[in-house]
């Protein structure tokens, strides 16, 4: 074996085997991600995908914070029960602007990616602080406390600056308006003709109950009602966007 | 003066601490510095309580540098102990939710908590401590940079610590096992690259021709990690002052960097790294060469261009265009092969020693750590098959795969290792005790037995139950039914990982009495006595 045995000039040179062990590596990543980046069919066109207006990205925030992605999925894979019991399967489209992703790998708790109109904001609200008063057979920690947490809203703008780094298109109207609209979001009685012409479908209400302040509670559930509502799916062409 | 520039250095970078637990933006990020603040400032205190001012003693350019090594054995015990403990922990909040303290003692907050303690902190630990026990034996050669491996070692437990805290504070970049933030993704990059030249730098004043071959399975493990977390941690902080950060790639994009990451912080910090520690230690225990130098080169190369390609196995069915579901799955499926040359290499190394798997309760841990590796790489293809998938994927039966590789391989090879080390490190003759080593291998490995059975019961039934319809074409159970249906199923689980945590208090218990200098009085373990050796030629036929 007149190969192997040349293999001892790797062994005696340690950048040799450094350089050798480097390149090998980097193969399989420049293979299978990078064209990902540049393959205009990775990503189908669908109507109705828009940036997260500035609560439902805080909802958001706060749904990464605790780890809800550790037991929840939000991918809905093209399966007839998994269709049937979460809807629609997933699009590439529908995360486009989530940086990070949240597909998470495992269903402790059902996929998420559909939850959005599902059920009423006090049953999230009810279940978010109690789960097993609303289903029995749930194992999911409570989330009282985010009934008594104000959300943070000075300078949220600098939230929307960040991700319109990262590519998501936040226009200079909306970053100006970004704490405004936060404020305005879980408020009944605001006017928010803005907040609904810049975030189109954008739910707006008093999602936790409680008027006296927008609190965390707020947020997440304002995050939670919008998922996966976004795709009108009986405008959806199938045979376009299938691959 | 000993320590003067550290301590100048430390003062600073704890009054930074100070600053920023001032300014910063968000209320996490100021309590996360307080957090800094005082493990660094904690620190610089007890190097001023140990400087002085006599002039430093040579030190012998020949002998070799065990002190960041003794450290490192007696913080991967700690670590596992601790990771451990929160593993038994969320296992039983998932049995019995009323045992979640929110917010901070929430599962998805102690989640990362223990998978980042068990791969990170005592995975890396033990990482960290065997590299550079092995580089300078097989190199014949002391650690290169004076305290390089002081700074590489303090600056991972700072990062741990950071870390740990980060995650029950709520600081998260939501990525699986790549959870911390922006500062500290930067601080590790630092770390680790002063980890690359540490161990390079030791082999390339080498005093030995060949590199052996346990070290290209540490220096790939070292360098591809650098490149996975570079790339996987690109983010935009919000502020510089504030917790948050938003990922550079988003949906698809992001979801395969994350996995190309994830799959091989399995295949190079669980894989590579710990092979590094088997062709090192086993050969040392069984007093016998590596089976085969020509596999051993084979498998090496191979195992390192295949892994990097398995990643879209973790998205198989999503969004992910199909041909790279179909690329990650065939990968997976070829790097079989690789893996179980390594599992080959390891076990026959043991040929003539066999008979040692009676008596040395070490060698029964190398090997039964060896087999578990032959075996979660034998079900990781499996499950990467996209049928088979269908069913395991977002069920228990991935958590199950995932413990039998990290508590029997990765666990396993590491006790042995660290068994290895300790007495040869503190100079004693023996450890306190062999026969609790023996306790610790059945506790351990009967504990993963009902760990792995469990989770296969649970994850194929929950798996099951969620695709079964009935005679009129509707879903049979609602997901509430499924989840009461592996109630019993959480509980055993649990009962699994307490025997594993308890093998682990008992390695702990007998690493500290031979640190002190004990010595158990005890018999000999059965079949150690010369007398019932079995004969020279009987023993052949077994090898």
């Amino acid at each position: 074996m007149g190969l192997i045995d040349k293999h001892a000039l790797i062994e005696k040179n340690a950048t040799l085997l450094l350089v050798g062990s480097l390149l090998v590596v980097t193969v399989g990543g420049i293979v299978e991600i990078a064209p990902l980046f540049y393959l205009d069919n990775t990503i189908e066109k669908v109507e109705g995908m828009r940036p997260y207006s500035p609560l439902e990205l805080a909802g958001r925030n706060i749904y990464v914070r605790e780890g809800c992605y550790l037991c929840h999925s939000q991918m809905i894979r093209p399966f007839r029960d998994e269709v049937e019991r979460y809807g629609h399967y997933s699009l590439a489209a529908e995360s486009m602007y989530d940086h990070p992703f949240q597909w998470g790998s495992k269903r402790t708790g059902p996929d998420l990616a559909r939850v959005g109109d599902r059920y009423s904001n006090s049953w999230h609200v009810q279940h978010l602080t109690d789960p097993r008063s609303v289903v029995p057979e749930s194992i999911m920690p409570r989330y009282a406390f985010l009934k008594d947490k104000p959300i943070e809203v000075k300078d949220f703008s600098t939230h929307l600056v960040a991700n319109r780094r990262v590519g998501v298109p936040y226009t200079d109207d909306m970053i100006k308006h970004a704490d405004a609209d936060l404020m305005a979001q879980a408020d009944p009685n605001a006017d928010t003709s803005g907040l609904e012409s810049r975030y189109p479908k954008a739910k707006v209400g008093d999602f936790d109950g409680n008027p006296q302040q927008v609190t965390e509670m707020d947020a997440l559930v304002a995050y939670l009602q919008m998922l996966g509502t976004l795709v009108d799916f009986k405008n959806y062409d199938e045979a376009v966007g299938y691959r | 003066m000993k320590f003067g520039t550290e301590i100048v250095l430390l003062s600073l970078f704890a009054f930074g601490a100070l600053v920023a637990a001032g300014f910063g933006v968000d209320e996490p990020f100021r309590q996360h510095m307080w957090v800094l603040f005082f493990a660094v400032a904690g620190f610089n205190a007890m190097l001023m309580r140990n400087t002085d001012f006599k002039p430093a003693v040579p030190i012998d350019p020949a002998a070799y540098m065990d002190g960041p090594i003794r450290y490192g054995a007696i913080a991967t015990v700690f670590w596992g102990v601790v990771g451990m403990l929160v593993g038994v922990v969320i296992a039983l909040q998932l049995a019995f939710p009323h045992l979640n303290i929110e917010p901070w003692f929430n599962f998805g907050r102690l989640r990362p908590l223990h998978t980042s303690g068990v791969i990170f902190a005592f995975g890396g630990n033990a990482l960290l401590c065997t590299s550079m026990y092995v580089v300078q034996r097989t190199s014949r050669a002391r650690l290169f940079g004076s305290n390089l491996a002081w700074f590489v070692f303090w600056g991972y437990q700072l990062f741990i610590v950071m870390a740990a805290t980060g995650y029950l504070l709520g600081i998260t970049e939501g990525r699986e096992y790549a959870e911390p933030e922006w500062y500290l993704d930067l601080w590790l990059t630092v770390v680790w690259v002063a980890y690359l030249i540490l161990f390079l730098g030791t082999i390339l004043k080498r005093k030995e021709p060949h590199i052996y071959v346990a070290n290209w399975f540490y220096l790939s493990f070292i360098v591809t990690i650098a490149m996975l977390h570079v790339v996987n941690n690109l983010s935009t902080p919000v502020s510089f002052l504030g917790s948050k950060s938003y990922s550079a790639f988003s949906g698809v994009q992001d979801a395969l960097t994350q996995w190309w990451y994830g799959h091989n912080a399995v295949g190079f910090f669980l894989t590579a790294g710990f092979l590094g520690m088997m062709y090192y230690f086993v050969p040392k225990q069984a007093n016998r060469p590596v089976y085969s130098y020509r596999l051993s080169i084979i498998h090496f190369w191979a195992l390192i261009f295949l892994y990097i390609w398995a990643g879209p196995h973790h998205l198989h069915y999503t969004a992910l265009p199909d041909w790279a579901q179909t690329l990650g799955m065939v990968f997976s499926i070829m790097l079989w092969m690789p893996s179980w040359g390594g599992m080959i290499n390891g076990l026959m190394t043991l040929s003539g020693a066999w008979d040692k798997l009676r008596t040395d309760p070490i060698i029964r841990m190398m090997v039964a750590a060896v087999a578990f590796y032959g075996m979660s790489t034998f079900e990781g293809p499996i499950m990467s098959i996209k049928t088979v998938n269908s069913l395991s994927h977002y069920t228990d039966w991935t958590i199950g795969h995932v413990h039998s590789g990290a508590l029997g391989w990765v666990g396993m090879i590491s006790f042995g290792a660290i068994y290895y080390m300790v007495p040869k490190l503190w100079n004693r003759e023996r450890l306190y005790s062999l026969r609790l080593v023996a306790w610790h291998f059945w506790l351990a490995t009967l504990g993963i037995v009902v760990y792995a059975a469990v989770m296969w019961v649970s994850g194929i039934m929950q798996g099951l139950m969620w695709r079964e319809y009935d005679e009129q074409g509707f879903l049979v159970y609602s997901f509430a039914e499924t989840v009461a249906a592996i109630h019993p199923y959480y509980v055993m689980r649990a009962a699994g990982g307490a025997m594993y945590l308890a093998g682990m208090l008992i390695m702990a218990w007998n690493i500290t009495m031979t640190i002190r200098g004990y010595r158990r009085e005890e018999d000999p373990m059965p079949g150690s006595i010369a007398a019932l050796q079995p004969a020279r030629s009987g023993a052949r036929k077994w090898a």
